[in-house]
């Protein structure tokens, strides 16, 4: 193994060994998603029809609220999971032991990429752990859904908690992140189609959804795993668009997070 | 024999946050295997200093030069320099959810070291510090003492060169600072380190071998601790007071010869041969003014108060 990759695997280590350590974050990234899953899912799941659709078992009009819920839970998951690893940046920042880091001959690009990849790994899991329960709530899973489901899942890992990070670098207390969370992360979510189809939506929302990176690796998520409920193939001008603006996502909110450490550390 | 080039040098290293001068061409040298003092006040610049070599701030000049690289120079290896480098922050940089030995294996990695080297150096530091018995225990359950060893152990894992501490007794009790600079005269002998430290505890700056007094950015005196206490006198005689003033006024009145006195932490201190006999007179003489007395020998704190005409530590600690 070489050397140069020493000082990003203990990193990434420290991620799951803080992971394991700390139970209270596993369950709280975990419930809350999963709260409004079953909350905000089970409330709608009577009154909410899907726009269009005939018979048919497979077709839109055979799923329900908690079933067309069901991949936006996952994405809240992976979002709520890549803030509570990033969130870390501060704290260590706080206690001093990111300036030891910083002192250390390893690169910022280690320093960045052992903190992202390991928040995003953990965001993954968890996401995974998550999708293994879609045949019991009426989501059929085959191999090659869940493949891409868990491709897509790792794209979506990986940008949000590299835009988590690069957040939380420039943040200096815990506060203001949650303001960010807030304010940015959290609104990116609601406007992704998670909650809704945003082929019914007015047009400014479907304007502002189209802005919106995450619209787009929602949609390729929700059209792995539930082809029928994906109603929004409408908005894009391409089926390659998504998997275009969910690859640029990633890559430039993975570039961001280095490039804000190498602007902070060099001399 | 030619000497050793110089571990650490500065020439006239100045930093500036803004319009504020936090350190004004300071000059130094620290010969390797030296334990070397910066001492001064809180807003004295050596915590400015000591994250300037720390690599921790850029330099705003190429007056730093550490192990023969200079700080802040296109052609100097960072990284080669941090490698040789140990330093320990004044706040704990020890991750708490960890254990001791996963504190002291993630240091090692972050310096490129692993396998059977990194294993046999953390057993090293471990028994070094008394803490092999401790190494599955979170750092988060150990005593203040404690985490400054594992501190300790963990800057010292990569065999630094050159080791930085940053107040390193503050939230030590006497005992533990006791062993602390015991581990470090070890280190010294054993290990050959040049240890740099900062420290407002003049008590702390006298067991360096040299000393360097930082005063609003500036040199205010450096040196060996016993030649700068040396330049002071031989013999203090401190006098307990109500009122150091009135006791000077008085005393310059009726003994014109006297030195100058000086007030230290609300007691009038002056420097004077036969200290105990004229102690002894002037309580007899005023026993309502001079409540007592003590002779002792000058210490940095002296020498930081007659070069600077301000005290080392604040009104309040007294």
């Amino acid at each position: 193994m070489t050397a140069a990759l020493l000082p990003f695997l203990g990193l990434l280590q420290r991620e799951l060994l803080h992971f394991v350590r700390q139970p209270t974050r596993m369950v709280s990234a975990a419930a809350s998603p999963l709260l409004f899953w079953v909350l905000i899912g089970s409330g709608f799941s009577g009154s909410f029809r899907l726009p269009g659709g005939g018979g048919g078992s497979d077709s839109a009009a055979g799923i329900d609220y908690l079933q067309y819920f069901f991949p936006g839970t996952l994405l809240l998951l992976v979002l709520f999971s890549a803030i509570f690893s990033t969130i870390s940046v501060i704290d260590d920042r706080q206690n001093g032991f990111l300036q030891g880091a910083l002192v250390s001959p390893a690169s910022g690009r280690a320093i960045v990429l052992g903190k992202v990849l390991g928040g995003a790994l953990l965001a993954w899991i968890q996401g995974v752990l998550l999708l293994l329960i879609a045949p019991w709530i009426g989501v059929p899973m085959t191999t090659a859904r869940t493949l891409a489901a868990c491709g897509i899942l790792a794209l979506l890992a990986v940008g949000l908690t590299s835009l988590g990070f690069a957040c939380a670098w420039r943040t200096h207390s815990t506060q203001g992140f949650h303001g960010i969370m807030n304010l940015l992360l959290v609104p990116m979510w609601l406007l992704s189609g998670a909650l809704f189809p945003l082929s019914g939506a007015p047009t400014w929302l479907q304007v502002v959804a189209r802005l919106n990176p995450l619209t787009y690796g929602l949609h390729l998520f929700r059209s792995a795993l539930q082809p029928a409920a994906a109603l929004d193939s409408g908005l894009f001008a391409s089926p390659l668009l998504p998997w275009c603006v969910t690859l640029a996502f990633t890559l430039v909110a993975l570039g961001l997070a280095l490039a804000t450490v190498r602007e902070r550390s060099r001399l | 024999m030619t000497p050793l080039p110089p571990a650490v040098s500065a020439e006239a290293v100045s930093y500036r946050y803004g319009d504020r001068l936090a350190l004004d061409c300071v000059d130094f040298t620290v010969d390797p295997g030296v334990i070397y003092g910066f001492l001064g006040p809180n807003g004295s610049g050596k915590s400015t200093l000591f994250r300037l070599l720390a690599t921790l701030i850029p330099p705003q000049g190429e007056g730093l030069s550490i192990l023969g690289q200079v700080l802040g120079s296109a052609t100097t290896d960072l990284p080669a320099l941090r490698r040789r480098l140990g330093v320990v922050f004044q706040y704990p940089s020890l991750d708490l959810d960890l254990t001791v030995g996963e504190n002291l294996t993630l240091q090692g990695r972050l310096f490129g070291i692993s396998g059977a080297d990194l294993s046999l150096r953390r057993s090293r530091r471990l028994e070094q510090f008394g803490l092999t018995d401790r190494v599955g225990e979170r750092t988060r359950a150990l005593s203040g003492g404690l985490r400054r060893r594992v501190e300790l152990a963990k800057a010292l894992v990569s065999d630094p060169r050159v080791l930085l501490l940053d107040e390193p007794s503050t939230g030590l009790d006497p005992a533990a600072r006791r062993q602390f600079w015991n581990l470090l005269e070890t280190l010294r002998r054993d290990d050959d380190v040049t240890v740099l430290l900062t420290t407002h505890f003049f008590e702390e700056a006298e067991g360096c071998d040299r000393v360097l007094l930082l005063d609003e950015g500036r040199v205010a005196a450096k040196g060996q601790p016993s030649e700068l206490t040396a330049e002071v006198g031989t013999e203090t005689l401190t006098l307990s007071t109500t009122d150091p003033d009135e006791l000077s006024r008085v005393l310059a009145e009726r003994y014109p010869d006297l030195p100058t006195p000086w007030t230290l932490g609300g007691q009038l201190r002056l420097s004077v041969d036969g200290a105990a006999d004229l102690g002894r007179r002037l309580h007899d003489e005023w026993p309502e003014r001079v409540r007592s007395f003590m002779v002792g020998r000058p210490t940095l704190e002296d020498v930081f108060m007659l070069r600077t005409g301000r005290q080392l530590r604040e009104e309040s600690a007294s």
